[in-house]
């Protein structure tokens, strides 16, 4: 089984095909942006991009995986953030955090397929990423400036 | 400024005794003498100045003891101490320290004794400054209660104008300057020269300095952090998947655990069969708990699949099984016998209310989980002299005794790294995770283990939210609320959760009655009486604690009494309260939501009020009437305490805190049945969706005495200005919670 994820290959030919995208990219690749928070797709914390597609990635076991992925490491960094990450700092999201990394990559596949949404499209988009804090008033602002950073650049 | 000299005498006692590299002072004690925990393993050259500034070669670190849980606290209490140190936190690193006595926590104390946070007199202060004795004397290093700001506004800010007095006469003494021809900027003393001398180069010879501790705290005019907009330490890392988690926890050599508990709330485990389990793959160990299972895994995943697959007998359920019975016994506790509490009765509330009454009403809160978004883990390295922990908790040093007592070391063996939590709403106020991920570390010694909970392990056997039902009458005349009688019946959260870590707690419970006996209204005939039932499941404080059902109840009935009066909700509230900092959230909500106003048709606006944690909180809900269902529109809310330290977090804390309010008022309960919780992962145990937020408008004012904490107060208002505005709008008084189990929402 090969897994290209941030754009490294990684041979997981020992990996049982039926676990979990989630649980390979945390404990066998120790790739921990992408968070355990359900299990069940209901949180979204886990959220990844397969092939630049918003995945759960507790949903998607590691032997279905039909392209390359990308986690919140491999979105941006915190010298060389993406405009979606910027923005998210600009308003200062996070409270605990803890569903940050699935709301971003949510936000980043929302923009990338819809550039300009509006309020309607950031909720239906977003709707499926829980945030337990509380922090949505500042994920639709951050959202919004993302749009225009992501037009700017 | 007088007040932090006083406490600069009475508590900060001079120390000098010389260890390797450095020497220890401003060491705050009560007594006992706690000693500088900084001082152990400190380097050569290095000084722990006062135990929350440490000094080395390469970096200033300042010590943020209270746990963060996303509430901003490592940033603010660093603030606090780099105001005085005068460093700027892009210069510093933060540490939470060791579990430490030194670390006790002052303000929690002050919400455990029978004044109102209103209350300024000289009986008052007197009683809670008594009630901090047993705090420091215990050594209570807690998070909780919204107490950070509070016990650390002080304290911290004196550690850092410790230190830095420390390093100015230092750099006196080693340049022959009159200390008072320096100054102090960006970390660093400057010579009247302009010679920059930085902290770190001073450290070594700081040690040797006799500590100056009698420092005159800045005023605030002179503040360059407090009160501006600051950015979070974290905000980066949050943003960009590079903050460490307890979960995130990675050693060499590290295996993974699961566990299964019996589904029985608190029930025992009888049998188990191992086999099953120890054929799959990268299984190493099963382990048997008291209460259930645990699998030792190379991978979490491999773990939990693993120990799902054990056969397991279990015992019965030790709490009633069914709900019926747990409401009965509420209903039950309205009894003579059972009453713990009534600090509010003035007036004659018999005599008023024996000619009948206007309104007989009963309320009801239900059990709610925790449920912060990062499950309860643990990582564990047990060896037969030392263990050491990685986790996320609000109690180290419960964590350190309890963790002793199991493996039969002494405290001072149980090392505990905190690492910052993924949320909490009070969850890691409780230690069961860190009990368990020991008994099974001690099965495989000297090898780290990584206990995860599954969603459904971390909710099911959360110790929830109190259940609670309430009474209520009252009685009006010519327009005016005149009569208010308020009945509360819950099991005690404190005797529960204390109860857990062998802590006796006599005396009333005020969390049974917090939110509804001290609230600032002045009714003629007024009486708020707490009824203690038996425990049932056990319980633990979730954000606001007593207040999470009482505000709502409270005010509820209050609102209903206004509205028997034939009153304005705003009005009559604004004239019966008594307390100037409260009117004025009360008449900021009122101005910010145009009340009266007129509003569309379906629309309809309620308000309610809760002064919790000594922080009066208004909050004016609108909601539209669809086809569909109910349409939360806006929120306006106005908030006092007393003093804002960074603008932006508080804002953030409040909206958080409504939509925690809103969002489990209108959805979420636990319930069991056959003694297990019905609701175990976010399908059924519903929460607030970017969708149903509505707009929210916050002010902050700064009216109030004393400075306070904001986490848990914008949470009580929430339910009952909802349930206020949906009767507004449609005619239907809610008078449970959830409030879907009577209306729809979009």
């Amino acid at each position: 089984m090969q897994l290209t994820v941030n754009g490294t290959n990684h041979s997981l030919d020992d990996l049982e095909p039926d676990m979990p995208l989630l649980w390979a990219l945390r404990d066998v690749l120790g790739i921990t942006g992408p968070k355990y928070g359900c299990g069940i797709g209901q949180c979204g914390a886990c959220t990844v991009h397969i092939d630049g597609v918003a995945t759960r990635s507790c949903q998607v076991v590691v032997g279905d995986v039909w392209g390359p992925v990308t986690t919140i490491e491999g979105l941006g960094t915190p010298d060389a953030p993406h405009p979606v990450q910027a923005a998210w700092i600009a308003h200062q999201v996070a409270q605990c955090g803890y569903c940050q990394s699935g709301q971003i990559m949510q936000a980043a596949s929302l923009l990338s397929e819809t550039p300009d949404p509006t309020d309607t499209e950031i909720d239906d988009a977003l709707s499926g990423n829980l945030c337990r804090c509380g922090t949505y008033p500042r994920i639709r602002e951050a959202v919004k400036t993302a749009a225009r950073g992501l037009k700017g650049a | 400024m007088g007040r932090a000299k006083t406490i600069a005498r009475r508590t900060f006692l001079i120390g000098s005794a010389a260890i390797a590299g450095g020497v220890a002072f401003g060491v705050w004690r009560y007594k006992t003498p706690y000693a500088n925990p900084l001082l152990t393993d400190l380097p050569e050259g290095a000084a722990a100045l006062t135990p929350y500034v440490r000094i080395t070669a390469d970096a200033i670190t300042l010590i943020t003891p209270r746990a963060d849980k996303g509430q901003g606290a490592v940033s603010l209490q660093a603030a606090l101490i780099a105001e005085e140190l005068d460093v700027d936190l892009d210069q510093i690193k933060t540490d939470p320290g060791p579990p430490s006595p030194a670390y006790y926590n002052t303000a929690l104390s002050g919400d455990a004794v029978p004044f109102r946070a209103t209350d300024d007199s000289w009986l008052a202060e007197t009683v809670r400054s008594l009630a901090d004795a047993p705090m420091k004397f215990l050594g209570m290093q807690i998070t909780g209660g919204s107490t950070t700001v509070p016990d650390g506004f002080d304290k911290l800010r004196h550690a850092g104008a410790v230190a830095r007095e420390t390093l100015k006469a230092t750099a006196a003494r080693l340049h022959n300057i009159s200390v008072t021809d320096l100054r102090t900027e960006r970390g660093a003393v400057i010579l009247p020269d302009g010679t920059s001398l930085s902290y770190q180069s001073l450290a070594a010879e700081a040690a040797k300095t006799e500590p100056v501790t009698d420092v005159t705290l800045r005023a605030p005019s002179d503040w360059r952090l407090i009160g501006q907009p600051m950015q979070r330490i974290d905000i980066v890392a949050k943003s960009t998947g590079t903050q460490t988690y307890g979960i995130d926890m990675t050693l060499p050599d590290m295996a993974h655990a699961a566990l299964r508990l019996n589904p029985a709330m608190g029930g025992t485990r009888l049998s188990h069969d191992p086999a099953p389990a120890l054929t799959m793959r990268g299984v190493i160990k099963v382990v048997a708990l008291p209460e259930g299972v645990a699998v030792i895994a190379d991978t979490t995943w491999r773990a939990m699949q693993a120990v799902a697959a054990i056969p397991v007998e279990w015992g019965p359920a030790p709490i009633p099984p069914e709900m019926d019975a747990h409401w009965q016994t509420l209903a039950d506790s309205f009894t003579p016998d059972r009453q713990d509490s009534q600090f509010r009765d003035t007036g004659d509330i018999e005599t008023a209310l024996s000619k009948g009454t206007d309104l007989t009403v009963e309320y009801r809160a239900p059990y709610l989980a925790h449920a912060p978004l990062e499950p309860l883990n643990a990582t564990v390295l047990y060896t037969p002299e030392r263990v050491d922990i990685w986790t996320g908790t609000q109690v180290p040093r419960f964590v350190q005794n309890n963790v002793a007592k199991l493996t039969n070391l002494t405290p001072d063996a149980i090392h505990i790294h905190a690492l910052m939590i993924g949320g909490s709403f009070g969850h890691r106020l409780e230690d069961e995770v860190t009990r368990h991920a020991t008994r099974i570390a001690m099965e495989l010694p000297g090898r780290p283990v990584k206990l995860t909970y599954s969603r459904e392990e971390d909710m099911s056997h959360d110790f929830p939210r109190q259940i609670a039902m309430a009474r209520g009458r009252g009685r009006v005349a010519n327009g005016q609320v005149t009569a208010y009688d308020l009945g509360i019946a819950m099991p005690s959260i404190l005797a529960s959760q204390m109860g857990r870590q062998g802590i006796p707690t006599p005396g009333p419970d005020l969390q049974i009655v917090a939110g509804a006996w001290d609230q600032p209204f002045d009714i003629p005939h007024y009486r708020v009486t707490g009824y203690r039932a038996p425990e049932l499941a056990p319980i633990s404080s979730w954000r606001s604690v007593g207040a999470s059902s009482n505000g709502f109840f409270h005010d509820c009935l209050l609102d209903e009494l206004i509205h028997a009066a034939g009153a304005d909700p705003l009005t009559e509230r604004l004239r019966l309260c008594t307390h100037a900092p409260s009117r004025q959230v009360l008449e900021a909500v009122g101005e910010m939501s145009n009340w009266g106003s007129a509003l569309a048709p379906g629309q309809g606006r309620g308000v309610a009020f809760c002064l919790s944690f000594g922080v009066p909180c208004a909050q004016v809900v609108e909601v539209t009437n669809t086809e569909n269902g109910l349409r939360i529109d806006r929120v306006f809310v106005a908030a006092d305490v007393g003093r804002i330290l960074d603008p932006i977090n508080f804002e953030g804390l409040v909206k958080g805190g409504v939509l925690f309010g809103l969002g489990h008022a209108m959805h979420a309960k636990i319930t069991y049945a056959g003694g297990a919780a019905e609701q175990d992962n976010f399908d059924t145990f519903q929460s607030l969706r970017l969708y149903q937020c509505p707009e929210i408008t916050v002010r902050g004012l700064e009216n109030g005495t004393k400075i306070k904490g904001i986490g848990e107060p914008p949470v009580p208002p929430a339910a009952p200005a909802l349930a206020n505005a949906i009767f507004a709008a449609t005619g239907q008084r809610l008078r449970e919670m959830p409030f879907d189990k009577f209306v729809t929402f979009l």
